[in-house]
């Protein structure tokens, strides 16, 4: 069994060979870059064993090849999964397992969840692919309505938490209304799944395999500008990270940034420039699991600093940062010395040419965090 | 793929001095095929000069005009997802002469072909793609999201816009006008629950309708054989009649479309059409189309079967039309699809306002929440 389970550390150990993406805001081939991936962003785990270069879909590439590997009910399933994935998440898998347990379903998202939670409830690994998260809606009531419920009202005498699924997530610079959205807020309003959205190829892995192995449905979304932007080494074998512990990348003592999947490296840059520009001292949160949230975490960072800036692609209205918000402001509300700011999307269907103007870049949120100071 | 090998186009041909230019033309169609049908389409078309030229330059336009798209997205003008429709063509063309502009028609993502049919111009489609005020969508929606008078798109989510048809054929049905609704999708959607959904409600009501499922063998990457239980997209509404027609032949299309919207006017309600056909780009921009087929297929169909070849070659050898005839429209079209290129690249994107006018409909200005508490934009639609 190389199964290891192994909590985050805070011991600062770096790790090596981050690579750098591009800078400036939106470069020649218009793929968003207002946030690197630099080196030196500290991913605080043990390093397991051997590690390699992999990009963000190879880490996945890797979590499924681990849990296919030890798990004989494991099986993969979604559009296009048996090629290898429209994003190359699921490359060389079906080769090597064989084709009844990796394999292409039609067209028909509510089927395949469907499906899916059917082969959780009868015992098998089943770990759905969702073409894009904005592809989930015809899903949506089999999730919120079956998945969610199913081991509250049989009394436990069945469940389907073997169920996980996937799907790529967030803007990625052209994607436009169909290919860019972020639903979390959707199914963070459904208790009985678990949502949770790595920022990088160490945290994806640990996390997927932490949501496999979870014993209820979880969904499981890919930040999907970072497939091949992220690079990270990564270990080899299987690891796990809990789920809802949020990380605390960057201590500090100012302000609290909260943040999850892309938008941590747009609050890294902003915590840098927020250092030099202005000598304030941020610590930066990643939330990781959005249902069910670490709330202790946030709040015991909020009490010490202050001020809390959340921010998120999706629009404003409705959107997780209004529950964290709203969360901290009943626990910590002594504590707050400025109004808890959101730095979100905007209330309108993501935009097709104006994208660059919709996303919540660094320059709005250093914008926020000068407002915060200046209280 | 034995569909192709099977075709073969008989053309009766009437008696002709050889300078004289044949003004009408009986061709005799390929078979159709019949599901819950005791008789089909006519089995021979009429078809006449002016309308062979019209169909000829509708199809040529349609292909210069994706060729075009293809070149500006290579040089990134044009962004984002574009799903090309060359090698279609006789369906967009076909189809369109079988009904009237006061028909309705809706698709899926594959819409530049239909949005040219259906009244748009090149100029706009073109604008729409680069994203320019001067858009068909006003430069909001982009390749996925065109629409004109009775089109309604355009539309992202596949399987999604069949049951909006029926709606509109609904209204069509209580509004007493006579019209109906066209309903495409694709051979992938074909697989979608809400299809199905569809054809019981039309069904049971009787609707206007004509569902077209566009098999062009791939959803995406996956062969029809590979994604679909019974690859009879024709048969799969089980109680709807259904006939299943060569695509890649303007007439055949036609005369199919004409038997089906007089079924529908007639109140016997819907009816299915699976329009066998071919694209040759890959499903997208970004799908290069030769990893899931040989480039053989692609050129087998492309000298066997092009929708533009065949006409042509039918009205040559017909003398319907002479070849300077055709060349001059082929100049004509060109010129038509570089201005509209010109207009594409030239002219402004829409103002920042536009990022918050049409989200609801509000008859007073209100204000719209933006990325930071103290940014609201006005909405003024």
């Amino acid at each position: 069994n190389t199964m290891f389970s192994t909590s985050l550390l805070r011991v600062g150990s770096k790790l090596i060979g981050l690579l750098l993406t591009r800078k400036g805001h939106f470069n020649t081939l218009g793929l968003r870059n207002d946030f690197g991936f630099p080196p030196g962003l500290r991913t605080k785990t043990f390093l397991l064993g051997p590690t390699t270069k992999m990009n963000l879909f190879q880490s996945v590439t890797s979590a499924l090849d681990n849990t296919l590997a030890s798990d004989p009910t494991a099986v993969i399933f979604g559009e296009d999964v048996a090629f290898g994935g429209v994003f190359r998440c699921t490359v060389g898998l079906r080769d090597k397992y064989g084709k009844d347990r990796v394999f292409n379903t039609p067209l028909c998202e509510q089927g395949i969840v469907g499906f899916g939670i059917g082969a959780a409830v009868a015992g098998a690994t089943a770990i759905a692919e969702i073409q894009f998260a904005d592809y989930i809606y015809p899903a949506f009531d089999q999730i919120v309505n079956e998945a969610a419920k199913y081991r509250y009202r049989s009394g436990n005498l069945f469940d389907c938490g073997n169920l996980t699924i996937r799907a790529p997530w967030g803007c990625v610079g052209h994607g436009s209304l169909y290919h860019s959205q972020s639903p979390e807020a959707f199914f963070a309003h459904c208790p009985g799944i678990k949502v949770v959205i790595p920022r990088g190829p160490v945290q994806c892995k640990g996390l997927l395999l932490s949501c496999i192995a979870d014993q209820n449905p979880c969904i499981f979304f890919e930040p999907k500008i970072l497939y091949r932007a992220a690079v990270e080494q990564v270990p080899t074998e299987a690891y796990t990270i809990p789920l809802s512990q949020a990380e605390v990348i960057q201590e500090g003592s100012d302000v609290t940034l909260v943040a999850w999947g892309t938008q941590i490296h747009v609050l890294m840059e902003v915590a840098n420039m927020a250092q030099e520009k202005l000598g304030v001292s941020c610590e930066l949160i990643d939330l990781q699991t959005i249902l069910p949230w670490d709330t202790e975490t946030v709040c015991k960072s909020v009490a010490k600093t202050g001020r809390l800036l959340i921010s998120h692609e999706a629009p404003i209205t409705g959107g997780f940062a209004a529950e964290i918000s709203s969360t901290v402001q009943e626990e910590c509300f002594l504590n707050l010395e400025a109004p808890i700011a959101r730095v979100c999307g905007y209330d309108t269907p993501f935009p097709h040419i104006f994208e660059p103007f919709y996303i919540p870049d660094k320059w709005k949120c250093f914008d926020a965090i000068k407002k915060l100071i200046s209280y | 793929m034995e569909w192709f090998k099977n075709k073969h186009i008989q053309v009766l041909e009437w008696p002709s001095q050889i300078c004289r230019v044949e003004f009408s033309l009986c061709v005799l169609l390929q078979k159709v095929d019949l599901h819950r049908l005791e008789e089909g389409p006519p089995l021979t078309a009429t078809l006449t000069r002016e309308e062979g030229l019209k169909y000829y330059r509708t199809m040529q336009t349609i292909r210069r005009m994706e060729l075009k798209a293809d070149q500006l997205y290579k040089q990134k003008i044009i962004r984002g997802f574009c799903h090309l429709y060359d090698g279609q063509e006789a369906c967009a063309v076909g189809i369109e002469g079988g009904i009237t502009l006061s028909d309705h028609l809706i698709t899926a993502y594959r819409a530049h072909g239909y949005t040219l049919t259906r009244g748009g111009t090149v100029r706009e489609i073109m604008a729409e793609l680069t994203g320019r005020r001067g858009g068909i969508a006003k430069g909001k929606g982009g390749s996925m999201h065109m629409y004109t008078k009775n089109f309604y798109g355009g539309n992202g989510i596949v399987g999604a816009q069949v049951p909006l048809g029926a709606g509109v054929a609904l209204a069509c049905k209580y509004l007493g006008n006579d019209q109906l609704c066209v309903s495409l999708y694709g051979d992938g959607a074909a697989n979608q629950g809400q299809i199905f959904e569809t054809y019981n409600m039309s069904s049971l009501w009787k609707l206007p309708i004509i569902f077209i499922c566009e098999n062009n063998q791939y959803a995406m990457g996956t062969s029809v054989e590979r994604s679909a239980a019974s690859t009879e997209y024709y048969k799969r509404g089980d109680y709807i009649p259904g006939i299943r027609v060569d695509g890649m032949d303007v007439l055949c299309v036609r005369e199919a479309t004409k038997f089906a919207a007089a079924h529908c006017r007639s109140g016997k309600g819907p009816i299915l059409m699976e329009l066998q056909t071919y694209r040759y780009h890959g499903h997208s921009m970004s799908d290069p189309g030769v990893s899931y087929r040989t480039r053989e297929e692609i050129q087998e169909v492309r000298s066997k079967s092009d929708p533009i070849s065949m006409l042509k070659d039918r009205m040559l050898s017909n003398n319907m039309a002479s070849i300077e005839e055709l060349k001059e429209i082929d100049i004509a079209v060109r010129k038509e699809i570089e201005d509209a290129a010109q207009f594409a690249t030239t002219d402004p994107e829409p103002p920042l306002d536009d990022l918050c006018s049409h989200i609801f409909a509000n008859d007073q200005p209100f204000e719209v929440r933006g990325a930071t508490p103290w940014t609201k934009l006005t909405s003024t639609s």
